[in-house]
């Protein structure tokens, strides 16, 4: 049994995902290797050879797969896989665009954003918006895995793997790297935060949402995290949401302001190990899974809040 | 350019699932279903395509029971040409749905597929990207923003950090976000109109696709039940519980 992890990073840092990963990647039981695919990025293969409990790290170093577009990175992993009995990836949105496309290829069903591994065929996750678990044992040869992130510790840094080229793909692609726009913020990663402060549509304006959350996210050390309704008012940016289709959060400290606490949104929190609710409407359903919650005007009691602290 | 939009009937978003005593799934008799959202933002982008003359055919296509056939009518009120009903009572996985599409891509030949980014029942997220690979096609998942440019499409998509800008050779597929568009509502007059677009009924045995599923459910379980917490009186005792549980 050999397990491939697909590194999560970009070109200059690896990210946390990964350990996750390899955390569950190590319960299947076998050796685990971790693939680097970037461009430049040796610094991320070395840093993933330090990965406790990694037997190897592959390194594939390419303009080819600079930003892991799916076509790319399946011509790379598929064929790799011969030597594989099983590939995970963090249920990120780039394991998300990865992995089925590999599975495909591989003529096998993928499993998505899985919670617990039971057996090296079984498999623990949530369905309807985290409101049912499901066990699925996969009959597949191989398997191809997302692993949410929030349900495994991250691997320590212990390890001295050691680091083999792989080639990147040559192409030509059908798909092309144009441009991105990155969210700029020194605030830590809203998926691995300690801490989260998130807000809702009853902040009114994205000025509002700047002037109330930001100084509280900053004085707790926290990430900001926002509801769909105040990413599509335009209060803050897609990569804020929290939620089913958004980001899945699971942070020692959740503070929800303005959020009414609808199932799809409660899908991306509320595993977080104290949840805080402010709103004025108290029959919102975000008391209902709240440890503590403060009925009052998130505009008075937020920057009083702010300034306790 | 021709226009495929696979669409799925599942329980409707507001419903609040319940799992089965015998914990074989959850129980879906006598709850509401309706359009899986983001399907319904697929539509949407290929009417729109059609209305904005880059689309000639917008063809709508479901796998499911004979009640599907509701969700493409509803499709087919939003502006879709005419559906194609693949019948089955079986549930039929990500894999089994992609090899089924592309039989039918095989034959109707579009140059587009868009696709709903995943469906809020499995949560899965994988029927467009194994659409593409069988296909050999590539894809733009998590669609912000599509725009057709000769015989490419340049897709912005949602991605962790932010949004990222791919352009694709056609044909390609394309799943779509949420903030991709705002889906129309179906008037009157034209759901009353879609009842007279064809639907063609088709069967799983009809394109030679083995769907038989690779994944077994063990049980399905209701997730950890949260304790219920308190209310406060103001910020300061906020404060003093947050301090002595120990978070901030």
């Amino acid at each position: 049994m050999a397990v491939l992890v697909i590194a999560e990073h970009n070109n200059a840092a690896l990210s946390d995902a990964t350990n996750k990963v390899v955390t569950a990647a190590a319960k299947f039981g076998g050796d685990v290797d971790v693939l680097v695919a970037g461009e430049g990025a040796g610094d991320v293969a070395a840093a993933a050879a330090k990965v406790s409990g990694v037997r190897k790290v592959l390194h594939a170093d390419g303009a080819s797969v600079a930003k892991q577009l799916a076509e790319p990175m399946e011509a790379l992993i598929v064929p790799l896989m011969a030597g594989y009995d099983a590939v995970l990836f963090a249920a990120t949105t780039a394991g998300k665009n990865m992995a089925p496309r590999v599975a495909a290829k591989l003529d096998v069903m993928q499993i998505s954003e899985i919670t617990a591994v039971i057996d090296a065929d079984t498999f623990e996750r949530p369905i309807y918006a985290g409101n049912a678990i499901q066990t699925v044992k996969s009959a597949d040869a191989k398997k191809v895995v997302t692993v949410r992130g929030t349900a495994f510790e991250a691997a320590g840094e212990d390890g001295s793997a050691s680091v083999e080229t792989v080639d990147a793909p040559a192409g030509p692609f059908k798909s092309e790297f144009v441009s991105e726009e990155m969210v700029k913020s020194d605030r830590p990663e809203l998926a691995g935060a300690k801490r989260v402060v998130s807000g809702g549509r009853a902040l009114g304006s994205a000025e509002k949402f700047q002037e109330l959350m930001f100084p509280l996210a900053d004085k707790l050390g926290a990430a900001v995290g926002a509801s769909r309704a105040a990413v599509d008012a335009g209060y803050a940016p897609n990569d804020y949401q929290v939620g089913q289709t958004g980001k899945i959060v699971a942070p020692e400290l959740y503070i929800a302001i303005g959020i009414s606490g609808a199932i799809q949104h409660l899908a991306g929190m509320k595993d977080s190990k104290v949840i805080v609710a402010i709103n004025k409407d108290e029959e919102a359903p975000i008391f209902q899974v709240a440890d503590y919650g403060l009925v009052a005007d998130l505009f008075v009691a937020v920057p009083e809040l702010t300034g306790a602290l | 350019m021709k226009v495929l939009v696979p669409v799925k009937r599942v329980i409707d978003y507001n419903v609040k699932v319940r799992v089965k005593p015998d914990k074989t799934g959850v129980d879906l008799a006598n709850v509401k279903m309706s359009m899986n959202p983001f399907d319904e933002i697929s539509v949407e982008e290929a009417v729109r395509l059609k209305e904005a003359g880059t689309a000639t055919e917008v063809v709508i296509v479901s796998i499911g029971p004979q009640q599907a056939q509701e969700t493409i009518r509803t499709a087919l009120a939003m502006g879709g040409d005419r559906g194609i009903l693949i019948k089955t009572d079986e549930t039929v996985e990500p894999l089994g749905v992609a090899k089924l599409l592309a039989k039918v891509v095989e034959e109707e030949k579009p140059d587009l597929v868009v696709v709903g980014k995943q469906a809020i029942d499995d949560d899965s997220n994988q029927t467009g990207q194994m659409l593409a690979a069988l296909l050999d096609w590539p894809q733009g998942t998590f669609a912000y923003k599509l725009e057709k440019d000769g015989d490419a499409l340049t897709v912005t998509r949602e991605v962790d950090g932010g949004l990222q800008t791919v352009k694709l050779a056609l044909p390609a597929v394309v799943t779509v976000d949420l903030r991709l568009n705002e889906p129309r509502y179906a008037s009157l007059p034209n759901i009353m109109k879609a009842k007279k677009k064809p639907i063609d009924e088709k069967a799983p045995a009809d394109y030679g696709v083995d769907i038989s599923p690779r994944l077994s459910v063990v049980q399905v379980t209701e997730p950890p039940v949260r304790q219920a917490g308190e209310k406060v009186e103001d910020v300061a005792t906020l404060v003093s519980k947050l301090k002595t549980a120990g978070v901030v």
